[in-house]
């Protein structure tokens, strides 16, 4: 694998970086037919960022023939490549990136001004595919809005707060901090912004609804965005399924697909139906629940090669492929869940949950889930429907 | 009991804010004291905060556009609530280009001083922030431990040199001991001290000014007419109180002043905002419960 890359890409390359080391710990490296993807995903796995640069992006993009080559670093170690980014601009005119089979190495090299050479070699480690598998197209919420309007936001909100809750009507978003319990509540200060649709450049909603989600993945992503001035796109359904906010120009795309809260029992303005629904009587099946239906994909990609392009260039590119079915069997069986979580909310279970997005390593797959990552979330949705 | 205040100038918003976000870096909670022409921010010296107190006054003509209350009673005409200075701060913080703020008393999930702001988009509907900033409400029988602090006599009043000086001095005499003597005369003489087995040290400041007290004032008669203008009056004070105080500066203040009572060995510090009449925060650390004057007496 070689890629490089010139000028102000390396910048956008850089930020790119630093907004996926608020993720996670570990950057994962993919060279795809269809560009260069650096994902991350934290340790709860509740949140999962993804940028893809096309070919277009590096003045020179190859990949190895035949083989499927993919890693994780460590992205600290990462990040001190492209440490200083307001000197980067300036310095750096050409970035290499390389694979050195021999010494197991992936090689950064910044060529600078006045003929400095600085040459990272950063092992790695063989990975498999991480990879969230979310549909995006199929979210009834839909907006769009510049940087600008997002960072004012999310300015009012201390840097310590770890959750904000979005509610949206048909042409207004509120945006408020989530306090956990009431005694918290009588104690913590409350802040709530109104934002009109019209700030909005695109402003659908279809389901009036609120979610509730981390704020620090959420700057993380406003920092990258802010930086490259492209507009902001969110989108999300109801409580539970996740918020997925993406940005993208030509030669990129990113996306972070962040858990949303399940239950919000904080909430009066909640609209959702699920949440309202009346209790169906569930087994005490609580935990199983947990492991299986949280889990909203999984693609342990232990097939090979190309069957792993595949799924992931499908849900970053194509709009609607066959994600579409699957994706309306995951939204049932979340809105089934709903009515659990209620009735469970009756003597208190723990009431923050944020749904795991994929599991690759934490939890074993079952033998029929590791085969074919397509039939994974066909197998999720039944499993589930078994259980309740 | 109703509490209504709107804020469009953006000055007066700016040095509000700036006045809470001083307080804010002094104490975790305090009390606010409303009544129809005045706001009060007052931190009643108790043990527990260690013996500091603090008095701060803002004429509510000064600061707020419009602005209504209605007290406990006719004959108590008063609103007496307890926060935490810091929420107050960073929610005023956030919302400086606001084109007008409204702080208003609310009954939500609790009572709350709601800061809502209308801030300026380049759309046509403006964006609204509110922050609810959680208050107690103090019952009137408690109200007697928030009233303005009587003035004593002090020996010696005199006008401290710039406080990012003095802040400089303190900051570095910290590491050396944990108690400072500020001592003072009627002659323009301020010295800061530390005085340890191993070390001492001295920082001398000279021609600083005593104020006047007029005639009519508090001070005739007392102890600083018939002092030896070169005879020092000295009290010791915790450094990091001190420091605490020198640290949160925020207000600019044109003229700040310490004054010393030998008798209780008291020292108080008292700013007199540039705007007169304005903001006034005097801090008060000792060990024993003392006054200061007030601070429109000294500008």
């Amino acid at each position: 694998m070689q890629c490089v890359v010139t000028g102000g890409n390396v910048k956008v390359l850089a930020k790119a970086i630093h907004s996926l080391s608020r993720i996670g710990d570990e950057l994962y490296v993919e060279p795809q037919e269809d560009g260069l993807a650096l994902r991350s995903v934290n340790s709860s796995r509740s949140a999962y960022a993804c940028f893809l640069f096309a070919p277009l992006f590096f003045s020179r993009y190859s990949i190895p023939d035949g083989r499927n080559f993919r890693c994780k670093i460590a992205i600290k170690s990462v990040q001190s490549v492209f440490r200083s980014l307001a000197t980067l601009e300036k310095t750096v005119e050409k970035c290499h990136i390389e694979l050195n089979e021999q010494k197991d190495r992936l090689t950064f090299t910044l060529h600078c001004k006045h003929g400095l050479l600085k040459t990272h070699n950063l092992s790695y480690q063989d990975s498999e595919s991480l990879q969230a598998v979310f549909d995006k197209d199929t979210c009834t919420n839909e907006f769009r809005a510049q940087p600008r309007v997002l960072v004012d936001t999310v300015a009012h909100f201390p840097p310590s707060l770890e959750e904000v809750t979005v509610t949206v009507s048909d042409e207004r978003m509120w945006v408020r901090n989530h306090v956990e319990d009431e005694t918290e509540r009588s104690k913590a200060m409350l802040t709530e912004l109104c934002l009109a649709s019209d700030e909005f450049d695109h402003f659908v909603v279809k389901t009036p609804n609120s979610v509730t989600f981390c704020l620090k993945e959420f700057r993380g992503l406003l920092v990258f965005a802010e930086s490259s001035n492209l507009p902001v796109s969110m989108y999300f359904d109801e409580p539970g399924s996740p918020v997925v906010l993406s940005v993208t120009d030509g030669v990129l795309e990113g996306n972070f697909v962040l858990a949303t809260l399940s239950d919000d029992p904080s909430l009066p303005k909640n609209k959702s139906k699920g949440a309202h629904a009346p209790p169906s009587p569930p087994p005490d099946d609580f935990m199983n629940d947990d492991m299986d239906s949280y889990l909203i994909a999984m693609d342990t990609s232990v097939a090979s090669g190309p069957s792993t392009a595949g799924p992931s260039a499908s849900t970053l590119t194509d709009p609607c492929t066959s994600k579409l079915p699957e994706a309306n069997h995951r939204t049932r069986t979340h809105s089934e869940e709903e009515e659990e979580e209620m009735e469970d909310g009756s003597d208190r279970p723990p009431n923050k949950k944020f749904r795991s997005l994929f599991f690759g390593s934490v939890f074993p797959p079952s033998p029929k889930i590791s085969t074919q990552p397509v039939t994974t979330q066909e197998v999720l949705a039944s499993d589930s429907e078994d259980e309740s | 009991m109703k509490f209504r205040g709107k804020i469009v100038d953006v000055a007066c918003l700016n040095h509000f804010t700036r006045v809470v976000t001083t307080i804010s870096k002094l104490t975790k909670t305090c009390v606010l004291r409303l009544n129809p022409d005045n706001l009060f921010f007052v931190l009643s010296g108790k043990v527990a905060n260690g013996g500091v107190s603090m008095w701060c006054e803002l004429s509510q003509a000064n600061f707020f556009d419009e602005y209504q209350m209605e007290g406990v009673s006719p004959e108590n005409n008063e609103i007496c609530l307890e926060l935490a200075p810091e929420n107050l701060s960073r929610a005023l913080k956030t919302i400086q280009n606001a084109k007008s703020v409204k702080v208003k008393l609310t009954k939500k999930h609790c009572p709350c001083l709601t800061v809502c702001a209308e801030l300026p988009t380049l759309s046509s509907i403006s964006r609204v922030v509110t922050h609810d900033v959680p208050v107690d409400v103090i019952p009137k029988r408690l109200w007697h431990e928030f009233k303005e602090p009587s003035v004593p006599d002090y020996d010696v009043s005199i006008y401290l040199p710039p406080l990012k000086t003095i802040k400089n001095v303190v900051d570095r005499m910290k590491n050396l001991s944990n108690f400072l003597v500020i001592e003072a005369n009627m002659n323009g003489e301020m010295n800061l001290k530390i005085e340890t087995d191993l070390v001492s040290v001295t920082t001398y400041f000279k021609d600083l000014g005593n104020p006047p007290w007029g005639d009519g004032a508090s001070q005739d008669g007392g102890p600083t007419q018939s002092r030896d203008p070169d005879s020092m009056a000295e009290a010791r004070v915790d450094v990091r109180k001190l420091q605490q105080f020198l640290v949160g500066q925020q207000v600019n203040p044109s003229k700040s002043m310490c004054s010393e009572f030998i008798c209780t060995s008291s020292t108080s510090v008292t700013k007199v905002s540039p705007k007169a009449g304005g903001a006034c925060p005097s801090l008060h650390p000792r060990y024993r419960p003392s006054e200061c004057p007030p601070p429109d007496s000294a500008a």
